[in-house]
């Protein structure tokens, strides 16, 4: 089954993407991807822009709300994702513990739902 | 001074409680084998005696007020949950049993309860947590984080677990001389399942770690009270003694990770080698070698460079030979492949590695630490690399992660 692990960063973190890819927070990064890649379970997965570039877009009574920032106004921040192939949550929760964002700040482990997807897509 | 007089009054119930757990659940359980109505029972009976200690001062035999009070609030609560009709004789027994004076009279039955809790019909997963929480008296939340598990999950399989214990006929007894050998193996694996790192020289950090190495080291001491010529229990304690004595020298002043070759000999624990190499001495009297005594002797070595400055690879090389022919793993055979690099060469430390099955690997990191050290010693940068991209995206401590970064290099 799928999992997606929802990355959640702090302000260090993401000041890491200003650099030149040399800091180790992101030399971890690659270690890691590339264990993910060659244990055969990455599926997919993205990093996002810095919280400061989100623009959060509700309608309320018919009428557009904008609010210049992310959805949740906390400190660590989602930073990106990672989608998963593993047979169960704790093997799921072991790559959760080794991905370099846990020690700074935290990982969300959430099973995907194709019964939800499928639903939609038919 | 009212205040102070209460301090000592908590402090002597937590002294009791942490001394007398495991023995009194295992008392209750193991004439009911409800292990969950026995906590829960000693559980009420420690917050009774929180009110009561207090007031009337500390009893002259707390365990054994403990256990009358625990006795009567379990029989509160089976008739309150109305647990199986069959437990009516059981109850019987807890009441006509005479009322206990002092712990001296009521038997030690912890060993019967490590053995439940180990039992082959109980998932092997449980076995530490079960062991933690009845003898121990940790609570599920605390045993959850420790197994990378979510506290409501924790929660329910303990109960399964025990329910398992309970229903399923799984008798409190020590096993019969046949069987015996096997299921003490089961207890020391789950013994040794709570107890930190396995071992960690090069940054191969094997990761049954746990962390929970007080509480192992704990359970160990009332194993070899509870068996003191069992040679393998010996081995057992000598072999986390050793680790344990090393705690310190294991992070530099700011954190960072130092692997066992280079750490100060100065900051390991006297005291603590000293009783390892004690129980290892006790282990060999029995003339019965076995796997934890093995590893042990091999810490031994690690631990001889205190007094001769230098590792003796050779003797930890024919331990580990010892050691497959036992017990074949992939931590021991990592294990060995680290040591002959170390007294025959990188190539053949690689060898034994290229020995190892690729796909039994892909997630134990220390396979991978060993191969980037060894790769990185002949000097073979792009495959020392890519070795080391694994090793670092398999580790979970950001100490260890960091020390492999910068041997990396770019």
């Amino acid at each position: 089954m799928q999992f997606a692990l929802l990355i959640y960063e702090s302000p260090e973190a993401f000041a890491a993407r200003k650099s030149d890819g040399t800091d180790p927070y992101t030399g971890a990064w690659r270690s890691y991807y590339k264990a993910l890649v060659e244990a055969g379970i990455y599926v997919g997965g993205d990093p996002l822009e810095v919280p400061e570039t989100a623009t959060t877009v509700r309608l309320k009574e018919g009428k557009r709300r904008v609010q210049d920032g992310p959805f949740a106004d906390t400190k660590e921040q989602l930073g990106g994702f990672t989608i998963l192939e593993l047979p169960s949550l704790d093997a799921a929760l072991d790559w959760a513990a080794r991905c370099p964002a846990a020690s700074l700040a935290a990982v969300e482990v959430r099973p995907l739902a194709p019964a939800a997807k499928l639903r939609i897509t038919g | 001074m009212k205040g102070s007089g209460q301090e000592d009054t908590h402090r002597a119930i937590e002294r009791v409680a942490r001394e007398s757990y495991g023995r009194l659940v295992a008392y209750l359980a193991s004439h009911t084998r409800d292990v969950g109505n026995a906590e829960d029972a000693l559980s009420n009976a420690l917050v009774a005696a929180l009110t009561a200690w207090p007031r009337n001062g500390v009893p002259q035999n707390p365990e054994a007020w403990l256990l009358t009070a625990a006795r009567r609030s379990f029989i509160d609560l089976v008739r309150h949950r109305q647990v199986a009709a069959a437990s009516e004789p059981t109850l019987q027994l807890l009441r006509e049993e005479r009322e206990v004076s002092s712990s001296a009279e009521f038997p030690d039955e912890r060993l019967k309860l490590l053995f439940v809790c180990a039992h082959p019909a109980i998932d092997p997963a449980m076995h530490t947590p079960l062991m933690l929480q009845t003898v121990l008296g940790l609570d599920a939340a605390c045993i959850a984080h420790a197994f990378l598990i979510s506290p409501a999950t924790m929660g329910q399989r303990l109960v399964r677990a025990k329910t398992k214990i309970r229903d399923g006929g799984i008798r409190f007894e020590i096993p019969q001389e046949r069987e015996l050998a096997q299921r003490l193996d089961a207890v020391l694996e789950a013994i040794y399942a709570a107890f930190g790192i396995g071992w960690d020289d090069m940054a191969g950090v094997d990761q049954r770690g746990r962390d929970l190495a007080e509480e192992a080291i704990w359970l160990a001491r009332v194993l070899l009270q509870l068996m003191p010529k069992e040679a393998e229990a010996h081995g057992l304690l000598a072999l986390m003694l050793h680790c344990e004595a090393r705690r310190a020298a294991r992070r530099g002043l700011d954190g960072r990770f130092v692997p066992l070759s280079e750490q100060d000999c100065q900051e390991w624990s006297r005291p603590l080698i000293e009783e390892a190499e004690h129980h290892l001495v006790e282990a060999s009297k029995q003339r019965r070698a076995g796997r934890f005594q093995l590893e042990a002797a091999i810490q031994s070595v690690h631990a001889e460079r205190a007094r001769s400055g230098g590792i003796q690879w050779n003797a930890i090389m024919m331990f580990y030979e010892q050691l497959i022919r036992i017990s074949p793993t992939l931590g021991t055979r990592t294990g060995y492949a680290a040591a002959v690099g170390e007294a025959n060469g990188p190539e053949a430390g690689l060898a034994v590695l290229d020995g190892i099955a690729r796909d039994d690997v892909s997630t134990y990191q220390p396979y991978w630490a060993v191969r980037a050290h060894l790769l990185q010693r002949l000097g073979k940068t792009p495959e020392a690399l890519d070795a080391f991209d694994r090793a670092i995206g398999l580790t979970e401590d950001p100490a260890v992660r960091q020390f492999l970064l910068q041997r990396r290099g770019h």
